[in-house]
Parts: structure tokens; C-alpha cells; sequence
């Protein structure tokens, strides 16, 4: 049975630019490209939209393709659904309401954080967890790439994952509810989420355990960003369009940073960010060594969305300034100076009408073929194959390791002789050692052809 | 179709590296996520018992259409009383193997729990054979 295609990747080769270098190949964590006739390829039902080959593209030849800016401009109603890192962005002069009225220049007509409706997820969590017949440890869906990760590799793991909607969706629902009923009508209403990352715009453009998504299209961080910091730069003479007043909870202004969920759910839990950290600790909980959790908070980037591949500012200072906007609300809330009038509250019911996902289903791009005996006798040629390779993982044949190319073979997808040590093996002229044989030694050779 | 790794005795750094490859295997194949979980447990901890106890041993897997058989057979001080062994809590492990995370006394339990038939067979200052089958159907 063929996978079916619904995977929207935002993640784009630029063919013209891209040099063929191998370099994301062995980066990727699911082994989903190649390189064929010198360009880099994705193959669409294992990549899981992290980045990862993004960032190690020395050409920046992978790029993440967004919806056209003007397309704002199709609607009277247009909302910036903006994630909190954004505000990392900046230099630390730049005050939020500074930087949002700089959004709303661009136009919008309305600025809102895309992390309201954390607050109320921390409460369904914990109801979650509190359930006894409940698949432990809850994994968290927050973070769309680590969602798809579980799916393709840890197919086993899928249960775990907390059917719940991200704030970002919820943010969404309430707003546009809002909107509504203030009179706007619905086709009036353009809402569009500034993206840290590539993951996220999948899980809008194809979500998984949701039919759609309540958001009309995705403009990057990074645009966003250059756009509104380049006004500032200019000192172009603002109009201080004056962004409607509302915050964050302080639980809701760090959620996208590690530990950001975790802090909040009671029982035993754990934050991990970091791509190859994920692995190693899902690897943990398929074999039962990392027990007795209730809930994990499992992120594809290092400090999370501080670290999204579409931020511009250091990680580290982007997490910083968060947590000094949630010690000054904390300070605030001390002095009796906040203002608590959340429009997700007043929606609170009807939106937690819409906070369920339906299951995940896993996807694993390991299986070698449906059916088991067919699989045991491709794993038979794939291990002879492999025995034959010189075991290099140099990346010269196009596929990420040598045993990529035995399993791409043995799948009909790859040729013995793209080895470029088979080839120098059987084309090597008399016994006279080589260039390469100083090198790699000639056994090495001697033995590929044995 | 068979696979046999060698365990180091004593090398917690390199406990479940089998299992971990086995574990690969049984994905690539296609074997329903529920029995891999269950194979993957057991697995670990069966590794993990020869690395705590034996000074080496040899993990070999056999797998057909009908089920996945485990076979752990080690060199070691062997179990004296194999029905205590099976008693939850019940441990031989040191203080040091303890803090390490290991040892609590629910590996061969859980090993049970997590297998369709598990067979022990041991002797004393010689060594331990586990079998963990599962089947398939």
C-alpha cells in the first residue's frame, strides 16, 4: 500500500542554487534526502519539517517558502498571530508595545500573541495526567516537529502524545470569535502566524489530527522581523498606532521556551530541546529505562523556539529577555498594576470545545516493506550489500551512510556501482597502489572486491 | 533469520547498544508498535542484568514469521534461587550499581510481564541462559 501524500513541506530546494554537497543529507535526522543528478531531493514522507538541513546548507539553498505579504491586503480584517520570541528579537531598547504598534505599521490591524490559551491548556494537561488509565508519560504535541518525529520513528510512542491543540490554535480560535462577534464577518478575517519555524507552517498547511486549521496563512519571523526592525532603523515618522492592551500570563510569555509546559504540570516531568537529545531520550522511553514519567516536553530545537531556524537573534538572549518580561509581570501583579482581560477568557468554554485532536497515527519510514517476510528478505540483501561497503558514510553516493545505499538498492532506488570505492575498486589499473589506497590503505579496496 | 551481539560484562556505558540495534531491526521489519514496545523492554533489561552480573555474554535473536526469540546467554555467577530472582524487589545489586539507576529488583518480573514465555535455566559459578519469546500471532 502507498503512503498517501499529504505532507505539505514548507522546507524548499532552491534547485538553481543548491551545489549537491551532501551536507544535509547526513544532517537530517530521518534520512529524508538524497542527492540525484547533483541536487539535493526531500522525500516527502519521512522529512518532519525540523530545519536541520536548512541550517547546514552552506549555499542557503533550502529555504522556507511563506504566503506572499500582500496577501494580507485581501482582507479588511487582518491579524498578526505573533509568538512571543518575536519580542527576542529585538534589541532590549525596543519596548513590546513599541514593537508591536511597529507590526500593526506594516498592516495589520490587529496584533495578538499567539501563547494565549496557554493558560488554559495547563489545565487539561493536568487533567490528563491525573487520569489513571492514561498512556504515561503524556509527550507533548506543542511542538509540530517533534509530533512528526514520534510518528516516523518512534511509531511505538504515538499514544503518548497529548491529543490536544497547541496555543497557537487556540490563541487563533478565540481571537477570530472574537472578531465575530464584534460584528466582523467571517470571510473579512485574515489571520496570519508569524512563524519561528519550518514545522510549524506543516502543521497548519497539513495538520495532523485536525482537519483544519483556523489559520488563513503564515508569514516568516524572519520577514516580519527585517520589516518592522528596518522601520526602526529608518526612524520613519511611526503614526504609534496603539496595539489593543492585553498580556500574556507569565505561565503563557515562556511556554515556548524549555521547560516552558513542563514547570506548569504536576507529577514527574522533564524538558528536552535539541533534536539529537529528542531522539536519545524517546529511544529511553520505547525501552522502558526512563519510567515512572507523567509528562515530557520534547522540542526539536536547542531552547526551543528561542531557537527556531527562523530566528535572527541569539538563543540564549531571546530565552533572557523572556524570563525578564515574566519577572516583570510578576513584579507587576505585585503592585497591583495589571490589567486581567483576556479574550481568550471570556471564550474559555467555547474554546476548550475545540481543544481535542483526534489520534496520531504512526507513519514509520523504518519499515522496509508491509508485509514481515518480504521485509525479512530485503533486511537479508541489505545486510550482504552492506557487508560489501566500505563502511565511510562519505556522502559521495548521495544517500546519507553506506547502509542507506544498501537499503536504497534493495528498494530499487540505487545502484551498487554509485559507490564511488566500488568503482575505484573495479576500475583500479594492475596492482600499482593508488592515490586513494594511501589514503584509505588497499585492503580496504581488496576487500570490496573479495 | 538470526542475529547474535556480544555484551561486555561491566560496561554500563554500553548496556542496551544491542537492544538498541535489535530494537532497529524489528522496526524495519514491520512488526506491530505493541510487540516491538513489549520485545524492547524485556530486551533492555535482559541486557542490562548480563552487563550488571555476568563478566560476558552474547545476545542472540532469531525471528521468523511465527515469533521473535531471544536467547541471552552469559558467563557469570549464575542465580541460586531463580523463583526469589523472580520477586519483585528482590536484588543482589550493590549500593554503586544502585545509584546508578539499576538494580532495582524488577528486571526479571518485568522481563515476565513483558514476554510470552520467558525460560531461565542457571548455574551456579557458570553462567545464566534467558529465553524471551514472542509470539507474532
Amino acid at each position: 500500500m502507498a503512503e498517501p501524500k499529504a505532507f505539505h513541506h514548507a522546507l524548499t530546494i532552491l534547485e538553481e542554487v543548491c551545489i549537491g554537497c551532501t551536507h544535509c543529507i547526513q544532517a537530517c535526522p530521518t534520512e529524508a534526502l538524497r542527492v540525484k543528478e547533483g541536487k539535493a531531493r526531500l522525500i516527502d514522507n519521512r522529512c518532519i519539517d525540523c530545519g536541520k538541513c536548512m541550517q547546514v546548507c552552506p549555499v542557503n539553498a533550502i529555504i522556507i517558502e511563506q504566503d506572499d505579504f500582500e496577501d494580507i491586503f485581501k482582507y479588511p480584517v487582518r491579524v498578526a498571530l505573533v509568538p512571543s520570541v518575536l519580542i527576542g528579537q529585538f534589541p532590549r531598547h525596543y519596548p513590546t508595545r513599541k514593537i508591536y504598534s511597529g507590526i500593526l505599521e506594516q498592516g495589520f490591524t490587529h496584533v495578538y500573541e499567539a501563547e494565549h490559551g496557554a493558560s488554559l491548556l495547563i489545565q487539561k494537561i493536568n487533567e490528563l495526567i491525573a487520569d489513571p488509565n492514561r498512556q504515561k508519560p503524556v509527550i507533548s504535541s506543542f511542538c509540530p516537529a517533534t509530533v512528526r518525529l514520534i510518528q516516523v520513528r518512534f511509531p511505538s510512542l504515538v499514544d503518548n502524545i497529548m491529543l490536544l491543540k497547541a496555543p497557537l490554535d487556540l490563541a487563533a480560535i478565540s481571537f477570530k470569535k472574537e472578531l465575530l462577534e464584534r460584528g466582523h464577518k467571517e470571510h473579512e478575517i485574515g489571520i496570519f502566524y508569524v512563524t519561528p519555524c519550518a514545522s510549524k507552517i506543516a502543521a497548519i498547511k497539513s495538520p495532523v489530527g485536525q482537519s483544519h486549521s483556523p489559520i488563513s496563512g503564515v508569514i516568516n519571523l524572519d520577514t516580519i522581523f527585517n520589516k518592522v526592525y528596518r522601520s526602526f532603523k529608518k526612524e520613519e515618522k511611526n503614526s504609534c498606532i496603539v496595539p489593543e492592551k492585553e498580556q500574556l500570563r507569565e505561565e503563557e510569555m515562556t511556554w515556548s521556551l524549555t521547560g516552558g509546559e513542563s514547570r506548569y504540570i504536576h507529577g514527574r516531568s522533564l524538558a528536552i530541546d535539541g533534536r539529537t537529545n529528542s531522539i536519545d531520550f524517546l529511544e529511553q522511553i520505547e525501552n522502558g529505562t526512563a519510567t515512572n514519567f507523567d509528562f515530557i516536553e520534547v522540542r526539536a530545537c536547542d531552547e526551543s523556539c528561542a531557537g527556531g531556524i527562523l530566528t535572527t537573534a541569539n538563543r540564549f538572549l531571546t530565552s533572557e529577555r523572556l524570563h525578564e518580561r515574566r519577572q516583570k509581570y510578576q513584579q507587576d501583579k505585585t503592585d497591583g498594576k495589571l490589567f486581567d482581560n483576556k479574550t481568550i477568557d471570556k471564550h474559555a468554554e467555547y474554546v476548550l470545545e475545540h481543544v481535542n485532536i483526534e489520534k496520531v497515527e504512526p507513519r514509520s519510514m523504518l519499515k522496509l516493506d508491509e508485509d514481515m517476510e518480504s521485509a525479512m528478505r530485503k533486511m537479508q540483501r541489505i545486510r550482504k550489500i552492506n557487508s560489501y561497503l566500505p563502511g565511510i558514510d562519505c556522502g559521495a553516493c548521495g544517500t546519507p551512510s553506506c547502509r542507506s545505499l544498501a537499503e536504497d538498492i534493495v528498494q530499487g532506488k540505487g545502484h551498487t556501482s554509485n559507490c564511488i570505492f566500488v568503482q575505484h575498486a573495479l576500475n583500479k589499473p594492475g596492482d600499482k597502489p593508488s592515490r586513494a589506497d594511501n589514503i584509505w590503505g588497499e585492503d580496504r579496496f581488496n576487500e570490496l572486491l573479495d | 533469520m538470526d542475529f547474535s551481539f556480544d555484551i561486555q560484562g561491566g560496561d554500563f556505558m554500553q548496556a542496551g547498544s544491542a537492544s538498541s540495534e535489535v530494537k532497529k531491526i524489528l522496526k524495519q521489519l514491520n512488526l506491530p508498535p505493541e510487540i516491538i514496545k513489549r520485545i524492547a523492554v524485556a530486551m533492555y533489561e535482559a541486557e542490562v542484568n548480563v552487563v550488571a552480573h555476568a563478566q560476558r555474554g552474547t545476545m542472540v535473536v532469531n525471528i521468523d514469521s511465527e515469533k521473535v526469540h531471544l536467547k541471552l546467554i552469559d558467563e557469570g555467577p549464575g542465580i541460586p534461587d531463580i523463583n526469589q530472582a523472580m520477586e519483585e524487589g528482590y536484588s543482589t545489586a550493590s549500593e554503586a550499581v544502585r545509584q546508578m539507576g539499576f538494580g532495582a529488583g524488577m528486571g526479571l518480573p518485568n522481563i515476565k510481564r513483558n514476554a510470552d514465555k520467558l525460560e531461565i535455566d542457571s548455574k551456579v559459578g557458570v553462567g545464566t541462559t534467558v529465553e524471551i519469546t514472542t509470539f507474532l500471532k
